[in-house]
């Protein structure tokens, strides 16, 4: 593995964003969504999810040290490539570019969410529906959430895309234009689970 | 008369690799059916510019005339192309020309492409039969294959798809996507695939096939209609067995 660090890494990286990072992401939304059933459910919700056995060594290795390898290995691979969409605006190309500001998007969007809710948790606050609703009082965290949402569930629909070129898997003209809708209806499935949960809370 | 039948072009000049470029205009008598390359023949014939100033002639690269030697690549109008089959009367006017970006500029529209010769020595995009004795004939190619396998053939190392891919860049030291082709190419020609692991490591390496980032941009670009993304995931699948077979299979791989 000595002389292909680089291609072992962009492996790596195309395999964290899915599993186990993309299926945390499905997760994390569903259990959102208890929020539409009321603040009891989304409670209970919750207080199952963090009173999971092994909670710190789950977080770790499914959340953070993926998530964030991927993010930051992401950041590099982002600013490596000189975007040009003017010139060649083609779908794929501006699939390709808006790839690059999602994850941007989402790195800000998580690393502020993670501050305001897990660490504010391990400093002593209770995470709970009460605390997403006194977050989301404020339009413009409603925005940003919106917008982080929808910025995250992209990023993952057309990352499994990109997934699945990377590995071989779609080789043909015509299994890439299928997996093309089939990642689009996920993106709108999935952003459609988080924005009515980010609803839920106002 | 000829003065309502000038074509003007704008071209991005460079007096040499180290110098700071700049434009300059010209205007050409128009011709039935003038390619590109026939109005900068006229300009070299009569090298003034739009403002009646004697200039140097505008220096650019050619071969075959004919779309197969991929010499003549340049950015026409802000796409790259080769400039032997862009037809003057096809083309909106003014007709910008520019040197390809990704390539170093020699002198005016001539770029060195030494890069792309050097991807496929590094990917070994050959067929090694060379030996102290005669190795006889190779094993037969189906014909429905070679059919197939000519399409990659066409391939001119022309450059258009690194031009046009956002990946290689000045940051990232890719090959792109048109060795990535010709590794295909000859992993699939019965005698070539006896060295096919070597290809695929060659891509596995630094710069190799992991720096694509699927935009796509060269497939639409390229001049051949080579189906180079197809050629993308086709060998990120054969990287990807490889890679297993020979970090879980029990021995060297042979095969």
């Amino acid at each position: 593995m000595a002389g292909n660090r680089e291609f072992f890494y962009r492996r790596l990286h195309s395999l964290l964003g899915v599993i186990p990072v993309g299926v945390f992401l499905i997760q994390h939304l569903v259990v959102n969504h208890f929020a539409t059933r009321g603040e009891q459910a989304f409670n209970d919700a919750a207080h199952f999810m963090e009173s999971l056995p092994f909670r710190i060594v789950l977080e770790l290795f499914i959340i953070f040290i993926p998530l964030y390898f991927h993010a930051i290995y992401g950041v590099y691979i982002a600013f490596t490539s000189k975007n040009n969409v003017n010139q060649y605006s083609y779908f794929r190309n501006w699939m390709f570019y808006l790839q690059r500001i999602s994850g941007v998007i989402t790195l800000i969007f998580v690393t502020w969410h993670v501050w305001e809710t897990r660490i504010q948790a391990a400093l002593g606050e209770e995470v709970n529906f009460s605390m997403m609703a006194d977050i989301l009082a404020n339009p413009f965290m409603v925005v940003f959430y919106i917008i982080g949402v929808v910025s995250t569930t992209f990023h993952f629909a057309n990352g499994l895309w990109s997934f699945l070129v990377s590995w071989g898997i779609t080789m043909s003209p015509r299994s890439q234009r299928i997996s093309t809708y089939v990642t689009l209806a996920i993106f709108v499935a999935l952003s459609y689970v988080g924005v009515a949960a980010i609803l839920a809370f106002i | 008369m000829s003065e309502t039948e000038n074509i003007t072009f704008i071209i991005k000049r460079q007096d040499d690799p180290e110098s700071s470029s700049y434009e300059e205009t010209f205007h050409v008598p128009y011709r039935q059916n003038m390619n590109v390359i026939s109005a900068l023949m006229e300009i070299r014939r009569n090298p003034v510019n739009s403002n009646g100033e004697d200039t140097t002639p505008v220096y650019w690269d050619m071969g075959c005339l004919e779309e197969v030697c991929g010499a003549c690549s340049m950015k026409i109008n802000g796409k790259p192309r080769q400039s032997c089959t862009a037809l003057v009367d096809q083309l909106e006017q003014p007709i910008r020309l520019e040197p390809m970006s990704t390539f170093p500029v020699m002198r005016d529209l001539a770029v060195d492409r030494s890069r792309m010769f050097d991807a496929l020595k590094k990917v070994k995009a050959w067929v090694p039969i060379d030996g102290t004795h005669d190795l006889g004939p190779g094993p037969r190619m189906a014909e429905n294959k070679r059919q197939w396998a000519y399409e990659l053939s066409k391939c001119m190392t022309c450059g258009v798809c690194l031009e046009a891919c956002p990946n290689v860049n000045s940051k990232s030291d890719f090959i792109g996507p048109a060795a990535i082709s010709q590794v295909r190419l000859f992993n699939s020609h019965p005698t070539g695939a006896m060295n096919k692991n070597e290809r695929l490591e060659a891509l596995m390496g630094e710069g190799g096939l992991a720096e694509c980032g699927n935009s796509q941009n060269c497939v639409q670009s390229c001049p051949k209609g080579i189906p180079l993304t197809t050629s993308i995931a086709s060998m990120n699948r054969e990287t990807a067995l490889h890679s297993f077979k020979s970090f879980f299979g029990s021995d060297h791989e042979v095969n």
